[in-house]
């Protein structure tokens, strides 16, 4: 599997959320804001990043019996590191997210890729898959918060300098002032609502994207493999 | 790798197996061990600061001259629980107390802090934590609304005790509109915690 192709398929064609289906519990309980969405996507970044190449790295080593509970230490102690350091030194964000960052333990889609990806690769496509999936979840959880925030309470990126720091001030946006919201966006069921209807609109990119690949002729064989060669 | 020839009727790969997973776990803790050695100082100050924040809040500038969260004492809860108050003091005498609060909210624990002065009178209250609904029960965080606000230079006395309740109780303070529960436990708890003052007071002001 060529590298630009694992790319393609974590930040789209097999997204985690709206193309796995996977990592749906953080992704309704944290996304009532771009904010939260970003921060919680970058936190499982991280942790998919570093169990992917760690568990690509020992995948020789660790017996195929016991290998799922050989991921869940490692995935299990990469969390506690990630839940420690940002308490310690993203305290604010922590307040905020504190709750959450503990399930990330048991987002399946860690697990799912320690499994059926990273045990049978090699160390530098599992880093890379790992950065792409994450990236690709935190992609879809910020936009699932941006819409369920803008909906929701009127604003985009409330309190974002509080995860990326005040340089970051611009991004915060109030859309509407004196906005009463639309409660349901808020809750959970918003969170569902949010999913169903992006999850509808990536389903008609792809079909148009099909659609006019079938219509066009037969293009050349792309000279991508040169490109794809890792930098 | 070659695994050793079996010693003994066990087989080689079961033997493997418990030493991989055993080395991993120690490594595991080994990791872990260090992680918590080189965040648990960083985390200590922030939750201090974090308190002293929220008491700064609740007991002004004005009336502290001491170190507020040095001085604590503790006094038992009508329920048997003890709970540490924090006084303030200027020149060595107690000028107002600051009482850690805890009340069961609709979405878990809402911790609170309320700040009374010598009479007995509410200095303010502050929310700080709680994991309640966002848009309805979160606005018992002052950074959200104003309500928590309007319990300063309320006492035991007025409104009398048992009009000590949300509206819809047949009380004094607001609810808000799809919110009843949250502002209901915090009334109460802030209530108790006023009694908690009066029963204790001397103990409290010494």
């Amino acid at each position: 599997m060529k590298y630009s192709e694992i790319v393609t398929a974590g930040l789209w064609d097999n997204n985690a959320v709206f193309g796995q289906m996977l990592a749906l519990c953080p992704t309704m309980a944290v996304t009532a804001t771009a904010t939260n969405g970003l921060g919680m996507g970058l936190a499982t970044t991280c942790v998919l990043t570093m169990s992917n190449l760690i568990v690509a790295t020992l995948r020789r080593v660790i017996v195929t019996d016991v290998r799922i509970p050989a991921f869940v230490l490692i995935i299990a102690t990469m969390v506690t590191l990630v839940d420690m350091s940002m308490n310690a030194w993203l305290h604010e964000l922590h307040k905020v997210m504190g709750l959450f960052v503990p399930l990330i333990v048991v987002n399946c889609l860690i697990l799912g890729r320690a499994e059926s990806f990273a045990s049978r690769s090699g160390m530098v496509a599992a880093t890379i898959d790992g950065l792409a999936m994450g990236l690709g979840l935190t992609f879809a959880l910020v936009v699932i918060g941006a819409v369920r925030e803008i909906l929701g309470s009127g604003t985009l990126f409330a309190d974002a300098t509080l995860l990326l720091g005040s340089g970051f001030a611009f991004l915060e946006q109030t859309l509407v002032t004196d906005y009463s919201g639309v409660l349901v966006m808020v809750l959970p069921p918003g969170g569902f609502l949010a999913l169903g209807v992006l999850l509808a609109g990536k389903r008609l990119i792809d079909d148009r994207a099909a659609a006019r690949a079938a219509a066009a002729p037969p293009a050349p064989p792309a000279p991508a493999a040169a490109e794809a060669a890792p930098s | 790798m070659t695994a050793p020839a079996p010693a003994s009727p066990a087989p080689a790969s079961l033997i493997r197996t418990a030493l991989v997973l055993g080395t991993f776990s120690m490594a595991a803790a080994a990791i872990l061990v260090t992680g918590n050695w080189l965040t648990a100082d960083e985390i200590k100050k922030r939750t201090a600061e974090d308190l002293a924040n929220a008491l700064r809040q609740v007991v002004p500038d004005a009336l502290n001259d001491g170190d507020l969260q040095a001085n604590q004492v503790t006094v038992e809860a009508a329920d048997g629980t003890p709970v540490t108050a924090y006084r303030a003091t200027l020149d060595g005498r107690v000028t107002a107390v600051a009482l850690p609060l805890t009340a069961a909210g609709y979405g878990g624990t809402i911790r609170l802090i309320l700040g009374v002065d010598r009479a007995g009178a509410v200095l303010g209250v502050r929310v700080i934590q709680h994991s309640e609904t966002p848009g309805l029960g979160d606005r018992i965080d002052v950074s959200k609304s104003d309500w928590i606000t309007r319990f300063a230079g309320r006492s035991l006395g007025a409104p009398p005790e048992d009009q000590w309740a949300v509206k819809k109780d047949g009380g004094t303070f607001d609810q808000f509109s799809g919110a009843t529960i949250t502002p209901r436990v915090v009334v109460t708890a802030v209530r108790d915690g006023l009694r908690l003052f009066r029963t204790h007071r001397a103990r409290l002001l010494d």
